[in-house]
């Protein structure tokens, strides 16, 4: 598996365990959960549930006050595994939502918009 | 046995001028004297950090200003439960006979010394650097999310969340040394500025300079002793992204095993120190440690519970939304009013009933948790 966001290009990357399927998003060279080295690494479908969010009105950047306001997402994606995002002002707690890509302070990341249910 | 024998709060607010050591020092001062004791017989020092004056050995840096030689001396991070923390090792240390006096001290000018946005960037580093930090979150962020997610769960609203500013607040006006002390209402809450919704300015506590400290011993040095009856920790998760669940964060898991150490139940508490970094941290943190039901803390509020002359009086020095938040020392002030109020010495502030208490702190974003019990002894 090649790069995701954190590396700039438009995927979601996940890894999930072979010794005990536990899935981890942050990408680590061994399972948080039981120890096996060399998780899988997978690309997500992008497509999830609003878990939580935020809409951050006061930044702390000169660079991210250029973009206030923003909504920050806790998105549970259906790979089974949680992720922070942005997404659009009006979602709500537990919409199904789908992942693009936008430009925020010079970088790509991941925007959650409602899909048609 | 260890006890808290003596206890040193600074104003929080605006120390224009002074530094990191400077508030320590400040602050050290006043709980060496309240303890009754001597400088030269502080053996112990147990400091926090200040994201103002970083340092790679600051208790030590402290110890060589402050003139003292002790025989045990280290910092401690643990983001907010740094106070509780300390106070746990430094008890710990105590009944292990490794030293007789410690000495817990922080201060920071974190208001002054540093630009607001530099004291946000500095602590927005409790996410993750890849995954969590190029989104732009802060502190507030955070803690929104948790918010947005717990009054889904237990219909919990913002007027509810409000309540918690509005009483720390009232408490407040009564502590000459806290940064605000002008009593708001629940309007005044809904009104501020809105910072990372569903959290408003007036959710949110200050940033502030201040100084805390306390001393721990082997044996009381007067006539009441505040004995530290047990303490505990959990440590459940890091970032925001990775709480396991929402309704157990780590603070009853924490609690659990406080209570094992000391043999007092949460009914057995008469008053309670409990951080509360934001509106919502306080209400999750009373629910979750069963001082209030799920979505029981804000009506608990209304009723008075909380209040001062309630059952369950709660922070009355203003907590750290309305006292102060000068980092590891903010928390560092509950333990201190608390002491006060045990030894019957709180002025128009005092309780009725302050013969047993919980204190309780989280660092990170609910991340880190201590609970300590303490007991008046005569």
């Amino acid at each position: 598996m090649s790069g995701d966001w954190t590396k700039g290009e438009a995927a979601i990357v996940y890894q999930s365990c072979a010794a005990c399927g536990s899935r981890q998003y942050f990408r680590r060279g061994f399972c948080a959960a039981c120890g096996a080295p060399n998780p899988e690494e997978k690309r997500a479908s992008g497509e999830g549930i609003v878990y939580a969010m935020s809409l951050v009105v006061r930044a702390a950047t000169p660079e991210a006050r250029e973009h206030v306001p923003y909504n920050i997402v806790l998105v549970d994606a259906a790979e089974g595994f949680r992720m922070m995002a942005h997404g659009d002002r009006d979602l709500k707690i537990g919409d199904r939502v789908r992942a693009h890509y936008r430009r925020f302070t010079g970088r790509f990341v991941p925007y959650f918009t409602r899909t048609a249910s | 046995m260890s006890f808290i024998t003596g206890v040193g709060l600074t104003s929080f607010g605006k120390h224009e001028g002074s530094s990191t050591l400077d508030l320590m020092s400040k602050a050290a001062e006043l709980a060496i004297a309240d303890a009754g004791l001597k400088r030269s017989e502080i053996d112990g020092v147990l400091c926090g950090y200040s994201t103002v004056q970083p340092h790679i050995m600051l208790a030590t840096v402290f110890a060589e200003h402050f003139g003292i030689k002790p025989s045990y001396a280290h910092a401690v991070q643990v983001g907010g439960a740094t106070g509780l923390a300390m106070a746990m090792l430094a008890h710990t240390i105590v009944e292990a006979g490794l030293v007789r006096h410690v000495l817990v001290v922080s201060g920071e000018n974190r208001l002054t010394g540093q630009s607001r946005d530099a004291a946000i960037q500095a602590l927005a580093q409790v996410g993750h650097p890849e995954y969590e930090m190029p989104l732009g979150p802060t502190i507030p962020a955070y803690y929104g999310l948790v918010a947005s997610r717990y009054m889904h769960e237990y219909g919990v609203s913002e007027e509810d969340l409000a309540e918690f500013a509005v009483l720390m607040r009232d408490n407040a006006a009564d502590h000459p040394g806290a940064q605000f002390r002008d009593r708001i209402t629940v309007a005044d809450v809904m009104n501020s500025k809105p910072v990372a919704l569903p959290l408003k300015l007036l959710d949110c506590c200050p940033v502030s300079d201040g100084g805390a400290a306390f001393v721990v011993s082997r044996e009381p040095t007067s006539g009441i002793g505040v004995r530290v009856r047990g303490c505990a920790q959990a440590h459940t998760h890091q970032y925001v992204t990775t709480i396991p669940q929402f309704d157990a964060m780590g603070a009853a898991m924490s609690l659990k095993r406080a209570s094992a150490a000391s043999s007092i139940e949460i009914g057995d508490v008469r008053y309670a120190g409990i951080y509360d970094s934001f509106t919502i941290t306080l209400a999750m943190l009373l629910e979750e440690l069963g001082l209030a039901g799920r979505g029981e803390a804000a009506p608990r509020v209304r009723s008075g519970h909380f209040s001062r002359d309630g059952e369950m009086p709660l922070n009355t020095h203003g907590g750290l939304l309305s006292y102060g938040h000068c980092g590891v020392g903010g928390a560092m002030a509950h333990l201190v009013e608390t002491q006060l109020q045990m030894t019957g010495r709180a002025g128009n502030r005092q309780v009725r009933d302050a013969s047993i208490a919980l204190l309780h702190g989280d660092g990170g974003v609910l991340s880190s948790h201590v609970s300590m019990f303490l007991e008046r002894v005569r």
